[in-house]
């Protein structure tokens, strides 16, 4: 009998994934791998828009590191996952936004920092756009004026949580 | 939307779109540049991408309540933006902070310095190539918005100072930390330097380029380390005090050249000046009030000093200050400034006796470094042109309002 399809052989060593014994194997979904490498693996676009960017230069400076998430800025569109958009959207930066999230590759993924990117904030005025969902999809929102980097940090755990659940966006489907 | 075009002049150059989005132009500032070879022949600043109607807004609220848009303007130096605010609404309803409170604020303002010096010198060496510094400054700064959050609750829009004062006072043991802090920073800036002022490729990157000559910095309108950087004494805390300034021992730092090194070495200087007063303010620190009696503020302090009586509600003050049919503010119009960071920051209210600006226009000067670009980019090769953004210390905040 082949090691793999009798029972004692496997081991679950946590939901959904199993280990042949004495072997270095791994069985699981296709999904769970794709999703485990894609979450550990966020690399942002380093788009600064206004205060937030600050901030979010800080949590990725000495201090906050957050390379230590697998968090590398990119200054190129094409390398990046992740957009953080740190910052007030005027009229006038906001399709320049929506033509830097165009050109990311697929998957991509949309993270709102501070007031001004979640509702406007403040600046309610005659050429700020209210929110950065009313023209990109956004997948988490970090509410302050700015948010502490710790905030940010959070902010990209929840979006990793976020997709370690996704299913089947891979392949030519998505 | 109110694109700027920029004409060919013929087939052997060529037209390059230098951001919005780009990590070296510092936040949103678009460039457009015309090359022949790797030469720069014109270019053309497009501002307006972080136009958020600040001083629109500012319109419709109170006194009080504008000050929170202060902080967004320069959001690298917001304790900066801040005094500059209340120092002209002060100016025009005649009021005094006690004096603690202007030893705090002087203190509070060039730790702000400091902080926003140390992004500076951070992104500069970063757009230059050099990693290092960015680590390095960035430790630093760390320390200094710590001890904001110490002070007031808030890291970089602190809403701090208020017209008359100041919000909270400054506990014992915070100032202590800030002593000690301060002679490490002192030490740290020669850390700096050791990694930059005699790096050759800095000084190839940096000397001779950008060069502007003291007359024509002043007719541009440059201000602050840019402006002494070609070797014009001007400094606000110098020529017209305030705060505490006059009460403190400071050198103003010059330059010679007027290149990017020589206002490199001006501002790491100022580093160093800083440093010294805020070691000085708290010296100095006298005991006593923070917030004058006259002071229309709603804080805390204010309302914990008046006696709330039945009937005098918690908003009674507020209600009266806010009320529009009621002159309450002097009428009038002032500009006042100070000496930001970045240059020159000056704030011109029109108050026409209610509680509300009539009229509130900042004088930013970021905004008025950045018409100095294509004057200072004539020539240059494309990457110096990365050079002289940085040097200028721009931040789209300000320039755009």
């Amino acid at each position: 009998m082949l090691p793999y399809t009798d029972k004692d052989q496997l081991i679950e060593v946590e939901e959904g994934t199993k280990i042949i014994k004495g072997s270095n194997v791994i069985i699981t979904t296709l999904d769970k791998v794709v999703n485990w490498g894609r979450s550990n693996s966020l690399w942002p676009l380093t788009f600064g828009l206004a205060c937030c960017a600050i901030e979010m230069m800080a949590a990725g400076a000495s201090h906050l590191d957050l390379d230590r998430f697998g968090v590398l800025f990119r200054a190129s569109p094409r390398q990046a996952d992740v957009i953080i958009i740190a910052g007030t959207v005027t009229y006038k930066m906001a399709p320049i936004v929506k033509r830097v999230y165009d050109q990311m590759p697929e998957p991509k993924y949309v993270i709102a920092m501070g007031s001004c990117a979640c509702t406007g904030g403040i600046f309610n005025t005659y050429s700020t756009v209210q929110g950065a969902d009313q023209f990109l999809p956004v997948d988490v929102y970090v509410p302050g004026c700015p948010p502490r980097p710790e905030a940010l940090m959070y902010g990209l755990l929840k979006l990793k949580e976020k997709i370690m659940k996704e299913q089947g966006r891979w392949g030519s489907w998505k | 939307m109110g694109q700027l075009e920029i004409e060919k002049i013929d087939d052997t150059t060529f037209v390059l779109q230098m951001g919005p989005h780009h990590p070296a132009t510092h936040g949103v500032l678009k460039l457009l540049c015309e090359f022949e070879g790797e030469r720069v022949i014109k270019i053309k600043p497009d501002v307006g991408y972080l136009h958020r109607g600040v001083e629109k807004l500012s319109e419709s609220k109170t006194y009080p309540g504008a000050m929170t848009l202060t902080d967004r303007l320069d959001y690298i130096s917001s304790m900066t933006n801040n005094i500059g605010y209340c120092l002209a609404v002060e100016r025009l309803m005649g009021i005094e902070p006690p004096r603690r409170a202007k030893f705090i604020r002087t203190m509070v303002a060039e730790m702000t310095r400091l902080s926003s010096h140390l992004l500076w010198l951070a992104t500069h060496a970063l757009d230059i190539g050099a990693m290092t510094v960015f680590l390095y400054a960035f430790r630093e700064r760390e320390q200094i918005l710590q001890f904001f959050e110490k002070i007031c609750g808030a890291r970089l829009t602190v809403s701090y100072p208020r017209i008359g004062g100041v919000r909270v006072d400054v506990k014992k043991h915070v100032l202590d930390e800030i002593y000690t802090f301060i002679e490490l920073m002192i030490k740290r800036v020669d850390e700096y330097e050791t990694l930059l002022t005699e790096n050759r490729i800095w000084i190839a990157r940096t000397r001779g380029v950008g060069v502007i000559s003291p007359q024509d910095a002043v007719l541009l309108g440059l201000t602050g380390p840019v402006l002494r950087g070609s070797g014009v004494y001007y400094d606000i805390r110098k020529h017209m005090p305030y705060d505490a300034y006059s009460e403190v021992d400071f050198e103003v730092p010059l330059g010679e050249n007027g290149d990017t090194y020589d206002r490199y070495l001006c501002r790491i200087r100022e580093m160093r000046q800083s440093a010294l007063i805020v070691k000085q303010c708290i010296e100095k620190m006298p005991e006593g009030d923070i917030i004058s009696d006259k002071s229309p503020d709603i804080d805390l302090p204010y309302q914990s000093k008046r006696k709330i009586e039945p009937g005098d509600s918690l908003w009674s003050g507020f209600i009266a200050f806010s009320e529009e049919k009621q002159e309450i503010m002097p009428k009038g119009e002032i500009y006042s400034a100070i000496e930001a960071p970045k240059g020159e920051l000056g704030f011109y209210i029109v108050s026409d006796g209610s509680g509300k600006p009539y009229r509130m226009r900042v004088r930013a000067p970021s905004f008025i470094h950045i018409s100095a670009i294509p004057k200072l980019c004539e020539g240059h090769l494309l990457a110096d042109v990365i050079a002289i953004i940085g040097t200028l210390d721009i931040v789209m905040g300000e320039a755009d309002r």
